[in-house]
């Protein structure tokens, strides 16, 4: 009876097997369980904990007397978050705008055969790299009127040229789109001409034996079916946007007055500087809302398109 | 026939130039502030007072860069960046390794160990790239304070490490899920463990991916702003902070050339890793965004 003695031993090592086996099970789980707990906490927790602050009268430190949803009250009654929200809306709507215009135009222009293609990409491009702190000092300089490009063309003889936006509130706005169109386009660039080169080069070629003119080609063809990167572009660019705080600081400081001013600087001056807690989270969750609103639809197509794909 | 080939010759040729001329003139336009940048830091200051930003320097001088490193007041202080570069560094290097060693991690369990709710577990985490900081400022300073991390270094690096995970996880596992599931279990097969094949077969064909997430978490990390001037004190702000203190500083004569070499200095470090691996560095940017 060979088997009965070998019984015992192979018993043991089946036990044994089984408990690195265990190990071996959750062994993956506990690898990615400290990551899944850091975000449980300081993501989705850290929202709650704010969400409960704009619930209060926090000031100058937070405190947990809960007066509902009148911190909300006191920011849609507040000026300066109507400067700062409309703000969002005129900056944000333009930059989009101008980087998927801009950023679209040089990607078919470079995608025509250019020499020296990588190149140009790349000088399209490094703006990106920059931190917005060092975008705004230089366009700060650059938008300076004493001393920047509306002194060097009145330097060239054009004694009566104006561009003095960075210093008059009204306008104030529109430098910060420059600046931020300045960066990012080249970022918007890259994007479609990653989607013009997916596309197939028969279909250009179909379309050019059946008479179809360049621009028609463009029109008809090569937009629609670069639909995709519109939308995440348009997802990525609001949400740059939403988060806007370093370009102001940098660039206008929110000034002059409160012109400039965006929800997150309104965030950061009332948490941070204004002693004003409750407001400031307030506003900090309307940010979280305004994101979530871009969030959540484009997410529902992104699913709805892999499950019909 | 040929009347219509000669026309679209014409034509192109026409349309090449015009092509050529449009894409050069925006080169310049997005090259003048770096150029602007380069030339205001190599100026004395009476050559900006005479005006004329593109005119070039009547001596070159690189006593603006050295004013900039060495002593520049920064707020209240008046050290130069050098201090503040080396926090940037002191951040920078841990909260890259870390955030990127994590997100490995994550990336290969996420998609060579799959357990019932990992999609739920990726989306949960992926959730991480849209947050808003702004709803986590106020907590996380609490946190800081209660860790006893509050104005320091290691608070900053720890900051980084919680944000940039789900950015590192996403890039890990969108690469990893192209490498094929047959290898791996051809190694455990084998009798190669978690660990083992990890090691072995995920890590040697994972260059280009760790290249990618280290320059993308750099970048982010350099040119933080707003973790650096909300949780960092006087001894620990970053490069980013520190310049914009010197060029908010008011006292005294405006030295626009001091400013733009400082500015250079803090766009150093990853102009010059977009330079040496640019194709790396857009890989990075549009790996969240074109797959999604």
């Amino acid at each position: 009876m060979p088997s009965n003695v070998s019984a015992p031993a192979s018993g043991e090592r089946r036990h044994r097997r089984s408990l690195a086996g265990h190990i071996e099970r959750v062994l993956p789980r506990l690898v990615v369980a400290p990551s899944l707990g850091v975000a449980l906490f300081f993501v989705y927790g850290y929202m709650l904990w704010t969400f409960l602050l704009s619930l209060t009268n926090s000031r100058m430190l937070p405190q947990y007397d809960f007066v509902g949803f009148a911190q909300y009250a006191r920011l849609f009654a507040n000026e300066r978050w109507h400067v700062a929200a409309t703000n969002l809306v005129v900056f944000g709507g333009l930059f989009i705008v101008s980087c998927l215009v801009i950023g679209l135009l040089l990607a078919i222009f470079l995608d025509q055969r250019i020499r020296q293609e990588g190149a140009l990409r790349t000088i399209y491009l490094y703006p990106m790299a920059l931190s917005l702190i060092v975008t705004g000092v230089v366009w700060r300089w650059l938008l300076n009127p004493g001393l920047g490009i509306q002194a060097m063309v009145r330097g060239w003889g054009f004694e009566d040229f104006t561009f003095n936006w960075l210093v008059d509130s009204d306008m104030a706005i529109y430098t910060l789109v420059i600046a931020a169109v300045w960066q990012a386009s080249g970022f918007v660039m890259a994007l479609f001409l990653a989607g013009l080169r997916s596309i197939d080069d028969s279909l250009f070629q179909a379309a050019a034996l059946d008479g179809a003119s360049l621009p028609r080609i463009y029109t008809r063809i090569v937009l629609p079916s670069l639909r995709p990167v519109v939308f995440s572009s348009v997802m990525i660019l609001a949400h740059i946007a939403i988060k806007s705080f370093d370009l102001v600081m940098a660039l206008t400081g929110g000034g002059p007055g409160y012109a400039t001013d965006l929800p997150a600087t309104f965030m950061y001056a009332h948490t941070f500087t204004r002693g004003q807690i409750g407001l400031g989270s307030a506003s900090a969750i309307m940010m979280l809302c305004g994101v979530l609103a871009i969030l959540v639809p484009y997410l529902y197509s992104e699913l709805r398109g892999q499950r019909h794909g | 026939m040929a009347n219509m080939v000669r026309r679209h010759t014409t034509s192109a040729r026409l349309w090449r130039a015009g092509l050529y001329t449009l894409l050069i003139v925006a080169a310049l336009v997005y090259l003048l502030p770096l150029v602007v940048m380069l030339l205001t830091s190599l100026k004395p200051l009476d050559d900006i007072r005479a005006g004329g930003l593109l005119s070039l320097p009547s001596t070159i001088s690189f006593e603006a860069w050295s004013k900039a490193w060495g002593s520049a007041c920064t707020g209240m202080r008046c050290n130069g960046m050098s201090g503040y570069f080396l926090n940037s560094i002191a951040i920078v290097v841990p909260a890259v390794a870390i955030s990127s060693l994590v997100g490995a991690l994550n990336g290969y369990v996420l998609t060579k160990w799959r357990f019932r709710g990992a999609n739920l577990c990726f989306a949960l985490l992926l959730f991480g790239c849209f947050v808003p900081f702004q709803v986590v400022l106020m907590p996380m300073a609490r946190t800081l304070g209660w860790l006893g991390l509050a104005s320091s270094t290691s608070g900053l690096v720890l900051v980084h490490v919680v944000y940039g995970i789900a950015f590192t996880t996403l890039f890990f596992r969108n690469y990893y899920v192209s490498i094929p599931d047959e290898m791996i279990a051809a190694a455990k097969l084998d009798g190669a463990g978690f660990w083992r094949i990890f090691w072995r077969i995920l890590l040697p064909v994972s260059g280009p991916i760790i290249t990618v997430t280290v320059i993308w978490q750099f970048t982010q990390i350099w040119n933080d702003f707003l973790f650096g001037v909300s949780f960092a004190g006087f001894d620990s702000q970053p490069v980013t902070v520190a310049l914009n203190n010197m060029v908010n500083t008011s006292t005294g004569v405006k030295e626009y050339n001091v400013d733009m070499a400082a500015a250079m200095i803090a766009a150093l470090p990853t102009l010059v890793v977009y330079v040496l691996a640019g194709k790396y560095f857009v890989r990075g940017l549009t790996a969240g965004s074109v797959k999604g």
